[in-house]
């Protein structure tokens, strides 16, 4: 059974990392967009093997099905979709990104290495969403409620700016 | 398990920075913040697995913030784009001195 998990847990990240790498290098945002929907579907797989079935069932269900929606909307919208031109930056750029990209991995995995304790993962809980109900609606309650406001000051802010101009 | 998430995870944030570095069209600049964002998750979610559950509440939050912001960026980005007639980053140098 471990070997399950560890045999599907590789296999999802190197699935999140190869489509990951060919989302930046698209010119067109349409097969962009897929291959990122691609990165959250290989995600969800990383987290139901990291003993988060609920959070890879919230990943597929407001991410790949929601935001990528959204995002492939205003493709269309604003048909963008055929763009032939390639809008990836000259040289220059690209060499300043890889250098600084390159340095924030180092960093990243320095830090990973020696700041994290290496402690034994806690033993697997049963029911994982009964801890994460019991968590979110006793210690973040006032968080989960402000969450809510947001969400109405960004639908009413979307509205509002997606609209078309009404001359006053 | 851990900590192979936790490289994975911060090979998928460089390639989303390297993303935003070096691209032109606000779409995929939005794109590469959203895969950021899933980067971060996913150390959240490896890092609860060694303590407790509340890293899956962290998620769930930055998860809603994620969809309210990419709500109101891509409404700013139609607003642009009927003003500006396009999306490409560096036509848009109102502001430039």
């Amino acid at each position: 059974m471990n070997g399950f998990f560890e045999f599907h847990f590789y296999l999802f990240s190197l699935l999140a990392i190869a489509s990951a790498l060919l989302f930046v290098t698209r010119k067109n945002p349409v097969p962009a967009a897929l291959w990122l929907v691609n990165v959250m579907i290989a995600l969800a797989g990383l987290y139901v093997m990291l003993d988060a079935p609920f959070v890879g069932i919230i990943q597929v269900l407001v991410y790949a099905g929601a935001i990528m929606v959204v995002f492939v909307f205003v493709v269309m919208l604003l048909n963008l979709g055929r763009s032939g031109i390639s809008d990836i930056r000259s040289v220059g750029p690209r060499l300043g990104a890889g250098v600084v990209g390159l340095a924030l991995l180092a960093n990243l995995l320095v830090v990973q290495r020696q700041k994290i304790p290496r402690i034994a993962p806690a033993p697997a809980v049963d029911n994982v969403v009964e801890g994460v109900a019991a968590s979110l609606f006793t210690d973040y309650l006032v968080a989960f409620e402000l969450t809510s406001l947001v969400l109405l000051v960004a639908v009413i802010g979307a509205v509002l700016l997606a609209k078309k101009r009404v001359r006053v | 398990m851990i900590s192979e998430a936790l490289i994975v995870s911060a090979i998928l944030f460089v390639i989303g920075l390297i993303g935003v570095m070096t691209r032109r069209n606000a779409i995929i600049l939005f794109m590469c913040a959203e895969l950021m964002l899933n980067a971060v998750n996913l150390s959240f979610v490896a890092l609860a697995k060694m303590h407790n559950v509340t890293g899956h509440v962290f998620v769930v939050m930055v998860m809603t913030i994620a969809a309210a912001e990419a709500a109101v960026g891509l409404a700013i980005l139609i607003s642009v784009f009927r003003h500006f007639g396009t999306v490409d980053l560096s036509s848009l140098r109102t502001l430039r001195g």
